[in-house]
């Protein structure tokens, strides 16, 4: 199977958005900016894909340039986003206007900035339906009102005319989510919606977004670094690292079986109930790499406890596992050892420990 | 609100009788010369000096004049009279406002237009060479005196003595019932002169200002939205307008200095002219006459200013 073929899920039906080795690279002073570097996957209608990663492993930068939003800061793109037949690639940008906030919309981590402070939410909302409806702006006054009760803002008619700084964090997010459902997308891309949040809030903004999901039957991709958000809500999961895909399953899978270093590091590092007492949380060593000067080979193996000697100069492709051909992982160690290795970790044991008992060497220091 | 205007005002009041006082020491311990010895002749007699400062009112002590001078201006609106032409100040202010104010509400209307457009432009275009030379262009009128630059426009453009004859020169000013495109084209020099300072200070402030805002978050909700890019910069130019406000009250400050140098300059008949002159004749109760109206005038720019604030951003209020 080849990587064009890659999907997340069985492919039963035709694919809601495809993205097929997207790139975007930003050229600055300092050297050309590798955001995302041949990236694959695919969208099903009604399903969710969550994109996990750290800060700078260009996964807001790819859903961004899906809607066109890159191409005013000189970005480099290339590869292609199908979606509904269109490359959104080379999409004309008067098209690709007709698309945004429209058949797909997106919502933002920080729902105060994100939101103008000088007119009020249902001004904004307004706007979004007029922008893609010719209806007048009573219709749309009323639509406004509509979408706040849908998103379960209280006394919509009032909050109407109320500005962002005089609505909570969650009702901000609230209404950028109304905001976001003013035309009834088929896609709604969010990034990182609930970061900026109390805890208690982020529970119900995503089981907010679960139920409109179901009532209006939209796919979603839910971008995070947090991989209880993608937990709850996605039925698919692509991690992300240092701009590419390092590996995609479902996320049943993804949780069961995880094959890569950088997934097992993700997952070591939130804290667990089921998990043995003694299991410490591990955080994943070092930082992120430079996108301008990205480390050779498996840009993963700076961090990596397991890496070999040679994985500083192989850089893996993305390959199906052995007995699940729709999970993706691009790591170096073979199938068998990286086994080996969770089954260790899952115990609750040290990188290192785990590492001796599959009778590895040791990483170098 | 209302109160918070009213509290406004009346410290507007207090900041004016500070001022008139400030004003009258001034101008009597550093007077430009003896205002009764300039009305002595060529060769002043010490009997006649002493005289014509009995009239003046100049024999009797600082704190007395001082006294009587305030009471005459805040319980009867009294500048006095000029010791040059005899006439109250307050009628000779009064007959010489329309040309002060076609002159500064003019140039002010150009400042503010000018400045912004320019401003906006340089920000979605940053770094190209229109940007560069708009910048430039802003950079030059920022730095060049009103004075001069008003020399160079006539020396340009003037009908009489210019290079170019373009606009009517010094002098051609008319008053605007009697003929208004005489009285347009006649000004079109002097607003551009009066303007282009505020304008390239607004330009540069726009252009950072706009700049910023245009990397905000809710400029990309905007896009994301898929609002067309003119309604995007039109939120952005919202935004970006709020910064820029408070300096206005400040702008107008320098804007009615530059009026006295521009009416000079181009020779037109207004309260600047009439304040150059009294300077030059030692005419106290013109010069702290016409310098405590200017005062007025900044205070209520700057009192208007905070109080369109609220309106303009709906995060402040005043208690």
């Amino acid at each position: 199977m080849s990587r064009r073929d890659l999907a997340g899920a069985p492919s039963t039906s035709e694919p809601l958005l495809r993205v097929e080795e997207l790139r975007v690279e930003f050229p600055t002073e300092d050297g050309v900016v590798h955001a995302v570097d041949g990236i694959t996957y695919q969208v099903l209608p009604g399903r969710t894909l969550g994109i996990v990663g750290e800060s700078g492993s260009g996964k807001t930068v790819a859903s961004l340039t899906t809607l066109g939003l890159t191409r005013r800061q000189g970005a480099r793109i290339s590869g292609r986003i199908l979606f509904a037949g269109q490359d959104l690639v080379t999409l004309p940008e008067d098209r690709l206007r007709a698309i945004r906030g429209n058949d797909i919309a997106m919502i933002f981590q920080d729902p105060l900035s994100s939101l103008h402070p000088l007119y009020k939410v249902g001004a904004q909302l307004i706007e979004a339906v007029r922008a893609h409806r010719d209806v007048p702006k009573a219709r749309a006054r009323e639509r406004a009102i509509e979408l706040l009760a849908l998103v379960g803002i209280p006394d919509p008619a009032r909050r109407v005319d109320e500005y962002p700084h005089e609505f909570s964090g969650g009702m901000r997010q609230r209404a950028m989510i109304a905001m976001a459902l003013a035309n009834e997308p088929k896609l709604l891309i969010a990034d990182e919606p609930t970061t900026a949040l109390d805890v208690t809030v982020q529970a119900q903004i995503l089981a907010l977004m679960e139920r409109l999901q179901r009532e209006l039957g939209m796919a979603i991709v839910i971008i995070t670094h947090d991989l209880g958000v993608v937990a709850e809500m996605a039925d698919d999961i692509a991690v992300m690292y240092a701009g590419r895909i390092v590996e995609t399953a479902s996320a049943a899978r993804l949780f069961a079986a995880p094959e890569h270093p950088y997934t097992w590091g993700l997952l070591r590092s939130i804290p667990r109930l089921d998990g043995p007492r003694a299991a410490d949380l591990v955080p994943i060593p070092g930082t992120p790499p430079s996108l301008i000067h990205r480390p050779s080979g498996c840009h993963f193996h700076p961090r990596c406890p397991y890496a070999q000697p040679d994985h500083a100069r192989i850089d893996p492709a993305l390959e199906p596992t052995p007995d699940e051909p729709s999970h993706y992982v691009a790591c170096l160690l073979s199938a068998q050892v990286r086994r080996g290795l969770w089954q260790e970790l899952a115990a609750g044991r040290t990188p290192a420990r785990a590492l001796e008992a599959v009778g590895q060497p040791g990483a170098p220091a | 609100m209302i109160r918070y205007i009213i509290r406004r005002l009346l410290w507007g009041v207090v900041l004016l009788i500070v001022l008139a006082v400030l004003m009258f020491i001034l101008f009597r311990v550093l007077p430009t010369a003896n205002p009764a010895l300039l009305r002595a002749g060529r060769d002043p007699q010490p009997k006649l000096v002493k005289e014509i400062e009995v009239v003046l009112g100049l024999n009797k002590s600082l704190p007395v004049q001082c006294w009587d001078y305030l009471k005459e201006i805040f319980l009867h609106f009294d500048f006095g009279y000029s010791y040059y032409s005899q006439e109250s100040v307050r009628s000779l202010i009064a007959e010489r406002l329309p040309e002060t104010l076609s002159l500064t509400v003019g140039a002010a209307v150009l400042w503010i237009v000018a400045g912004l457009s320019v401003g906006i432009v340089s920000a979605l275009r940053r770094h190209s060479f229109l940007d560069r030379a708009l910048m430039g262009g802003a950079l030059v009128a920022i730095s060049a005196p009103e004075f001069w630059l008003g020399l160079v426009f006539l020396f340009l453009f003037a009908s009489d003595i210019g290079k170019f004859k373009v606009f009517p020169g010094a002098g051609s000013y008319v008053g605007l019932t009697s003929d208004p495109w005489k009285w347009f084209t006649s000004l079109i020099m002097p607003w551009i002169v009066l303007a282009s300072g505020s304008a390239a200070v607004f330009a540069r402030l726009m252009r950072g200002s706009l700049s910023e805002t245009m990397n905000e978050d809710y400029i990309r909700t905007a896009r994301a939205k898929g609002l067309k890019e003119r309604d995007v910069v039109r939120q952005g130019v919202r935004a970006a307008i709020n910064p820029i406000v408070t300096l206005f009250g400040l702008e107008v400050g320098v804007l009615l200095g530059g009026a006295i140098l521009v009416e000079v300059v181009f020779d037109i008949p207004g309260i600047g002219e009439l304040f150059y002159k009294a300077i030059q004749t030692s005419d106290f109760p013109v010069t702290q006459g016409t310098v405590l109206l200017g005062s007025m005038f900044i205070i209520l720019a700057n009192i208007v200013v905070d109080v369109g604030y609220a309106y303009l951003d709906p995060r402040v209020r005043y208690s």
